[in-house]
């Protein structure tokens, strides 16, 4: 993906399935088609600039407003869909919409919701940084709480299926989705992630997000709760670094509290910070490795899971 | 970068409407992103370039208004101004805050031709 404009963000790839929404013209996709030839380049607020080897010529600033200088002196009437303007015709006309912009989304996370609440299933969208052990975590909770409920397991990462294969070694049913480019989970790749999977019935389905603070924030995905995963291993100001994800989420899972003693993370300030972004934010220390904290884990799932029972 | 994905909702919605209402282009977007709301206005118009090449909002200009942050103050039992998540109430300095608003994110108007 480029790194500036993020274009290209539509390989997602189901396991097994690969989709491409759109059209691959130069190998660095920009889901965009080009009218023009030569080179785009993007100047960010810094001053760096990055340049686009396209077939095309226009230079976009990027980054002040919306300005696009077109530096040949000409007014291209031709660039609009038909290709062509008709002098007179124009009738600029305003359209109320007062729609919100992830509506589709939503409605898709709406869908999941209705088939989880059919299914008396309890869903969770557990986030966190990559590296959080996240996957670890839930490798653990899987294996403890064989037997009791049924369970599926989503696994979101840019690329491989590592995640998805650990999980199925723990014998818990998994589908990896591939995001490509895609930085998040959104609500209409876990529709079609369940087409193949299945919903657990009376069961518990665990979606582990593409590791990314900021980006799978805002993506609905139908979920009963947003679980935000903190290792004691980063820094205990990142809730007021990355406050959206703290705001949206249920629950902190704080991990890897076995590794304390060798650290200098100070825990209740961290939750400090994380309740001066949501006061009513639940707060679980555990660890994967010593077992701490897993009891209060596997209780909270089971309250959860017995409210979403039919 | 989920501004991308944003983007390409936006563009869908203008699709929908273009059907609906029967218009060819999109002239201008006028959206109201509040300043709670965990998208960055500037990678928005950055990745709406992209985004938008080819399609009927090509070169269209996003106006983009900014609600302000408001909280409910449980302490307080008002409703206070929050320019970030993490500030404190500004009559009691307590954090007891529930956003009620400035987290929107809407497609309020389209100037069309």
């Amino acid at each position: 993906m480029c790194t500036v404009c993020g274009c290209g963000d539509g390989e997602t790839k189901v396991e097994g399935h690969h989709h491409h929404d759109h059209h691959h013209d130069h190998g660095h996709d920009h889901g965009h088609h080009h009218h023009d030839h030569g080179d785009h380049e993007h100047v960010l607020p810094d001053g760096t600039v990055i340049r686009h080897g396209h077939h095309e010529h226009h230079d976009h600033h990027h980054g002040h407003g919306h300005h696009h200088h077109h530096d040949d002196g000409v007014i291209d009437l031709g660039r609009g869909p038909a290709g062509t303007e008709v002098p007179g015709m124009s009738q600029t006309r305003l359209v109320q919409i007062e729609q919100d912009i992830l509506a589709k989304n939503d409605s898709f996370a709406a869908v999941n919701r209705q088939l989880f609440a059919a299914r008396g299933a309890f869903v969770l969208n557990l986030m966190s940084s990559p590296g959080s052990g996240k996957t670890t975590l839930l490798a653990r909770t899987l294996t403890d709480l064989k037997g009791r409920f049924p369970v599926a397991v989503i696994e979101g990462d840019q690329q491989t299926s590592f995640d998805a294969d650990r999980i199925r070694a723990t014998g818990a049913p998994a589908i990896q989705i591939n995001t490509g480019k895609g930085c998040h989970l959104d609500a209409q790749m876990v529709t079609q992630a369940l087409g193949r999977l299945g919903t657990p019935e009376n069961g518990v389905l665990f979606i582990e997000n593409v590791g990314n603070l900021v980006c799978p924030v805002g993506f609905d995905l139908g979920e009963a709760h947003k679980v935000v995963v903190l290792s004691v291993t980063e820094g205990e100001d990142k809730p007021l670094k990355y406050p959206n994800m703290f705001a949206a989420a249920d629950l902190l899972l704080v991990t890897k509290v076995d590794l304390l003693p060798h650290l200098t993370f100070d825990v209740e300030r961290m939750i400090a910070y994380a309740r001066q972004i949501k006061p009513s934010l639940e707060v679980l220390p555990v660890s994967a490795t010593s077992g701490e904290g897993l009891e209060a884990w596997y209780a909270w799932i089971d309250a959860g899971l017995a409210k979403a029972r039919r | 970068m989920h501004e991308m994905a944003l983007c390409r909702s936006i563009i869908e919605l203008c699709r929908e409407q273009a059907e609906q209402q029967g218009f060819r282009t999109v002239k201008t977007i006028r959206l109201a992103i509040g300043t709670l709301s965990h998208v960055e206005p500037q990678a928005l118009e950055f990745g709406f370039d992209a985004a938008s090449r080819g399609t009927l909002a090509e070169g269209a200009v996003l106006e983009i208004e900014r609600p302000p942050g408001q909280a409910f103050c449980m302490v307080c039992e008002a409703t206070v101004p929050l320019a970030q998540r993490f500030d404190p109430c500004p009559r009691c300095d307590g954090h007891q805050l529930i956003v009620t608003g400035g987290e929107e994110m809407r497609v309020k108007d389209l100037e069309v031709e």
